[in-house]
């Protein structure tokens, strides 16, 4: 049971916790895709972090906390090289700790840990430790993540580690606590704590915001990874000072990197200081981003290696899993309470899933491909008259570990496919990702086959739709961030799915309005927004003239594809005619050659029908597409430029209030005062906020623009291919008939 | 009889039949002026006049109204193309078919093949009308022609009477039952025919705004993943300009060989008809004498048997004209259509093997773009 619930994914429990959970991971993962990796991996830890200790008090969770992060780095060391060096610097460092904190009883603890980290069976001696300080974990713990939690969206990657080092810390630091404060006097003073959410957000934001993904180069950005590598220990360990007020030696070694990487980002929170202190750490670190550059898994994973001095060995690695299994196993006969269960399940599943597809998705993100196919197919009218409605099957083939099998099929109506569309983009859309939309309702068409027509329109109709909802499925699951969604899992695995019942709002006409509304709003904002980034400009533009493009384009081949059915049935009425020449013809071989020119002609037909499908399936279809896509981008521009708007409010706003403290402090009115002073505050937060969020959803934007462009080239050209292909075909078998037929017309004389 | 045939020997042709060509048309106004090229049969030179359709009008006048010819209703005249207009009507458009599409080069064509066939004709080409109208520098006949009795419409009304009267040979009335259904199942099939070279003429344009739109989406710029973009709208945009050629040529190929063709046989089927109507009209003409000598009275019997015999005669030379050129026509019809057919053929295998070829090299470029 263990093992297998580690495998797959959740089994879709109904309990609240897992959707958030789930809700967090994707978040968590979409914001990174690329980049922050290392984000989302901490992110699972994080999210069990969050659930266990709220949902059981009991002394395991914590342990079980424990053990996830020390595993999960060690595990994705495997990949990487041990961090020799770098492992060693934090050994120092850490050995420095235990010096200082010496006098501390909880300094053994800390050996401990990183003794048994360096031991394989270091599960069972971290839940010692932890178990002895569960009670103070438990606390500390639920106050960082509380406080991540409420941040979450800016940033729930960091929390994780977060967690992990509370976790460790915690004791330590309780005790260690006085020397530290000696030495580093700076962490505690960091009256700033109170927000611990803000810096953490800085920390991410200039993460993102850095090039680092950009250009993941190995040597030379290495110093950038770095710094993002270590931005989130820093966050971290700032939300353990936050929690704590205490601080361990090695979470500050963090903070020294994260100072580094502030530096640059001007929001350092932190002072030079440690930094000088720990210089050492800071030349170690180079060399550890180096190697761990490939795999951000990895870098995440050193870093806690580091902080553990964990000689992370393959050994240790391949424990790793066998380790998560027995805590799991351990918590839950441990957690006695009914929502324990669903929780310990919740937390094992959703982590190897999140580890393993990070990976999949980092190395795929290169190739672009993924190991997912969906079909869509088996078109089936289902009822009667205007209730009836049409399902399809949907089947997958995969190899992701995150499904449970590797095939499977379902059977989707699609109302079903709208409501997918919808609960993705009102997830995604306002991170500035281009959820790709389904084809719209179409009363006309859909009535026609609710009338029973067999008529070729009605079946081009729904063989057109299934095209259109099969690719739409494939894009989908074929975007890193979309896949890992839950809702898509559940769409593609699950049995029965509850009926989508707001689709109606996106039928037709609507979806369309919905759509144009979305590009309305954009050029009037457009108008009001002072571009501050060129590229956004001249994107928006580029992407209206390809819409007008795209949608001449369209018609264009749909006109085309209107003459190729008209050529094919004016062949099959000139096959009829000849073959009734032939048939009064008295010439024999005449006669003959009459009627073979009909076959051939009937066979023409054919082709000509092919060519008509061809075009419109492989162009026509692919251009409404593009058009429908192009919505998409704009709508994500739309969203972008809401982020834009929500943070100019608010800058209007702060601009008021403090406009109203010069008032009142000219009015000398104290008591008020202080209520406008902690309203300026609250609006600073927000502002400093929806500037970061503007900007993250600006990157992903352009992020997924670039993507959008870069896929919309690649699709063109295999399209063009496969049509080019048809049509050679095409071509050849026309030379096939015309040969065959050569020999009948010589032989008429 | 003798007199007339040394009469008719004397203006031979002095033309090669095969050599005579319509080159080049003239448009002036609302007038066509065609060029008629053909080789003296007499050492190198060469004719060259200029003919409005109105002189082809007087010529096939000249050769319907030759009265002196025994049997001359029993041929069946080289049908002559439907006048052509410079600003088309729709309606126009319609009765020309194939004649209309294209830069008036299959009109040509078709006057073309009917010089020829007058020329080639052993009974027409011995009319002075046709070396007058081949060779003189001056325009033969620009006055109005009179319509006579060949005239169609005044035929149509007749028809409905004559047609379906009974043959006393059993040939001619299979005959005239045959050509009653081939002339109406070419005329179907030159229509049909017609339908498909407009759609493909269509589908040729079609290509081609596809083609130029795609031009339209190509961005300036450095960027790379634009640039792949701009590269694959403009392969793509060649692309269908080969799909565009390859359309337009095979709808040439189709009015070039078979679409000519057919046009060619729904007329002749047609001429074939109106030479069978007035042999039939003559059938009854002399049925009617003959009636009428049964019911004369003496007074009045010789003279009946005088219009008898003379209709006995008319009507045998009539039938054995008939009969000749049924049985000429029959050859040449059949070689004709074979030579559309094969001509077609290998047209279109053409085409299709130049265009296979551009397309391979086409996906050979997109395939090498990745």
């Amino acid at each position: 049971m263990a093992t297998s619930s580690e495998r797959s994914p959740p089994p879709f429990p109904d309990s609240e916790d897992q959707d958030v959970l789930d809700a967090e991971e994707v978040r968590g993962r979409d914001s990174d895709e690329d980049e922050d990796l290392f984000g989302s991996t901490s992110t699972s830890p994080v999210t069990e972090m969050d659930t266990t200790p709220t949902s059981d008090v009991s002394m395991k969770p914590p342990s079980d906390i424990m053990n996830d992060p020390l595993i999960e780095p060690m595990s994705s060391q495997t990949g990487n090289k041990p961090a020799s060096e770098p492992s060693d610097d934090f050994f120092d460092l850490t050995n420095n700790v235990s010096v200082v904190a010496a006098a501390a009883t909880k300094s053994d603890d800390f050996v401990d840990i990183l003794g048994s980290e360096t031991g394989a069976q270091r599960g069972e001696v971290v839940k010692a430790d932890v178990t002895v300080e569960a009670t103070i974990d438990r606390s500390e713990v639920t106050a960082g993540v509380i406080d991540p939690l409420s941040q979450q969206e800016a940033k729930q990657t960091s929390t994780a580690p977060v967690i992990d080092l509370s976790g460790d810390s915690q004791p330590v630091t309780s005790k260690i606590a006085d020397p530290l404060v000696a030495l580093f006097s700076d962490a505690p003073p960091a009256a700033e704590a109170k927000k611990p959410s803000s810096a953490n957000v800085d920390l991410f934001d200039d993460e993102e915001g850095s090039d680092i993904f950009a250009e993941p180069l190995q040597t030379k950005p290495a110093k950038q990874p770095q710094k993002s590598l270590f931005g989130e220990p820093d966050e971290d360990v700032f939300g353990e000072p936050l929690g704590a007020i205490s601080k361990k030696p090695v979470p500050k070694e963090l903070k020294e990197k994260s100072v580094t990487t502030k530096v640059t980002a001007g929001g350092p929170l932190q002072d030079s200081k440690p930094a000088d202190i720990f210089s050492q750490a800071a030349a170690s670190t180079p060399s550890v981003t180096s190697t761990v550059n490939p795999k951000t898994n990895g870098v995440h994973s050193e870093e806690d290696g580091d902080i553990f001095a964990a000689e992370a060995t393959v050994e240790l690695s391949l424990d790793s899993p066998r380790n998560e299994r027995k805590k799991e196993a351990t918590a839950k006969p441990s957690a006695p309470a009914p929502t324990s269960l669903p929780a310990a399940a919740s937390l094992a599943k959703p982590q190897p899933p999140a580890l393993e597809e990070l990976e999949e998705e980092e190395e795929e993100e290169e190739e672009d491909k993924f190991d997912i196919f969906v079909s869509v197919k088996d078109p089936e009218k289902i009822g009667d008259g205007m209730n009836a409605y049409m399902a399809y099957k949907v089947s997958t083939q995969t190899t992701l570990p995150m499904f449970r099998n590797k095939t499977f099929t379902v059977r989707r109506r699609f109302s079903d496919f709208l409501g997918l569309y919808e609960k993705l983009s009102e997830k995604h859309g306002p991170n500035g990702f281009i959820v790709p939309p389904p084809p719209e309702k179409s009363l006309l068409g859909m009535t026609k086959v609710k009338v029973g027509k067999e008529d070729s329109s009605s079946t081009d109709f729904v063989e057109r739709r299934r095209g259109a909802l099969e690719r739409y499925l494939q894009r989908v699951v074929n975007h890193p961030s979309l896949l890992q969604d839950p809702d898509v899992r559940e769409f593609l695995e699950r049995e029965e799915l509850p009926r989508a019942v707001s689709t109606q709002a996106l039928s037709g006409a609507g979806f369309l309005k919905m759509i144009n509304k979305a590009t309305d709003a954009v050029s009037k904002m457009t108008i009001k927004m002072n571009e501050s980034d060129v590229w956004f400009e001249e994107k928006l533009q580029e992407v209206e003239s390809a819409d007008q493009q795209f949608r001449k384009l369209h018609a264009l081949v749909e006109s085309l594809v209107v003459h190729r059915k008209e050529l094919s049935l004016n062949t099959a009425s000139f096959a009829k005619s000849a073959a009734m020449l032939g048939s009064a013809e008295d010439n024999t071989a005449l006669s003959r050659a009459l009627s073979q020119l009909a076959e051939v002609e009937d066979k023409m037909e054919q082709l000509h029908q092919e060519q008509a499908a061809s075009d419109t399936f492989t162009f026509a279809e692919m251009i409404a597409d593009y058009i429908r896509l192009l919505g998409a981008v704009r709508g994500s521009f739309d969203h972008r430029m809401k982020a834009w708007q929500r943070w100019q409010d608010a800058q209007s706003m702060l601009q008021k209030k403090r406009e109203t403290e010069a008032k009142l402090l000219w009015a000398n009115k104290p008591d008020k005062l202080q209520l406008a002073k902690e309203e300026i505050a609250e609006w600073e937060a927000k502002v400093t906020q929806y500037e970061r969020d503007f900007e993250r959803v600006s990157a992903t934007v352009r992020k997924e623009v670039i993507r959008f462009e870069r896929e919309k080239t690649k699709n063109c050209k295999r399209q063009v291919i496969t049509y080019l292909e048809c049509l050679l075909q095409s071509q050849q078998q026309l030379i096939k008939y015309w040969e065959a037929f050569l020999p009948e017309a010589k032989a008429i004389a | 009889m003798s007199t007339e045939e040394v009469k008719e020997t004397a203006s031979v042709l002095s033309v090669h039949d095969d050599s005579i060509k319509v080159t080049e048309v003239l448009k002036e106004g609302d007038t066509l002026t065609f060029i008629i090229v053909s080789q003296k049969l007499s050492g190198t030179g060469e004719y060259h006049v200029d003919r409005t359709y109105e002189d082809f009008e007087w010529l096939q006048q000249h050769l319907f109204s030759q009265g002196d010819v025994p049997g001359i209703q029993g041929v069946i005249f080289p049908p002559l193309p439907a006048k052509p207009q410079v600003n088309a009507s729709p309606r126009s458009i319609k009765q020309l078919g194939f004649l209309a599409l294209g830069e008036c080069q299959p009109y040509c064509k078709a006057l073309e093949t009917f010089l020829q066939q007058v020329a080639a004709h052993s009974i027409l080409s011995k009319n002075k009308a046709v070396e007058v109208f081949l060779t003189s520098s001056d325009p033969p006949g620009r006055q109005k022609v009179k319509k006579n009795i060949f005239n169609r419409l005044s035929q149509a009304v007749e028809e409905m009477r004559k047609e379906g009267h009974k043959d006393v040979d059993e040939f001619f009335q299979n005959e005239r039952d045959h050509n009653l259904i081939l002339t109406g199942c070419t005329k179907t099939a030159a229509e049909k025919f017609l339908d498909v070279v407009a759609t493909e003429q269509k589908i040729a344009v079609a290509c081609g705004h596809f083609s130029t739109a795609l031009h339209l989406c190509v961005e300036p710029g450095e960027d790379p993943d634009k640039q792949a973009f701009s590269r694959v709208c403009v392969k793509l945009s060649e692309v269908f300009e080969s799909i565009k050629k390859n359309m337009t040529s095979v709808a040439e190929n189709n009015v070039n060989t078979l679409g000519l063709g057919l046009d060619l046989e729904s007329r002749y089927q047609e001429a074939e008809r109106e030479m069978l109507f007035r042999r039939t009209c003559k059938l009854v003409e002399l049925e009617n004498a003959q009636r009428n000598v049964e019911k004369a009275k003496p007074v009045k019997k010789a003279a009946m048997e005088e219009v008898k015999k003379a209709a006995e005669t008319e009507f045998e030379h009539t039938s054995g004209v008939a009969k000749q050129e049924i049985a000429r026509f029959q050859g040449a019809r059949v070689e004709m259509l074979q030579q559309a057919l094969v001509g077609w053929c290998e047209k279109q295998l053409l085409t299709a093997k130049e265009s296979a070829d551009q397309f391979n090299q086409h996906l050979e470029v997109f395939r090498g773009m990745a």
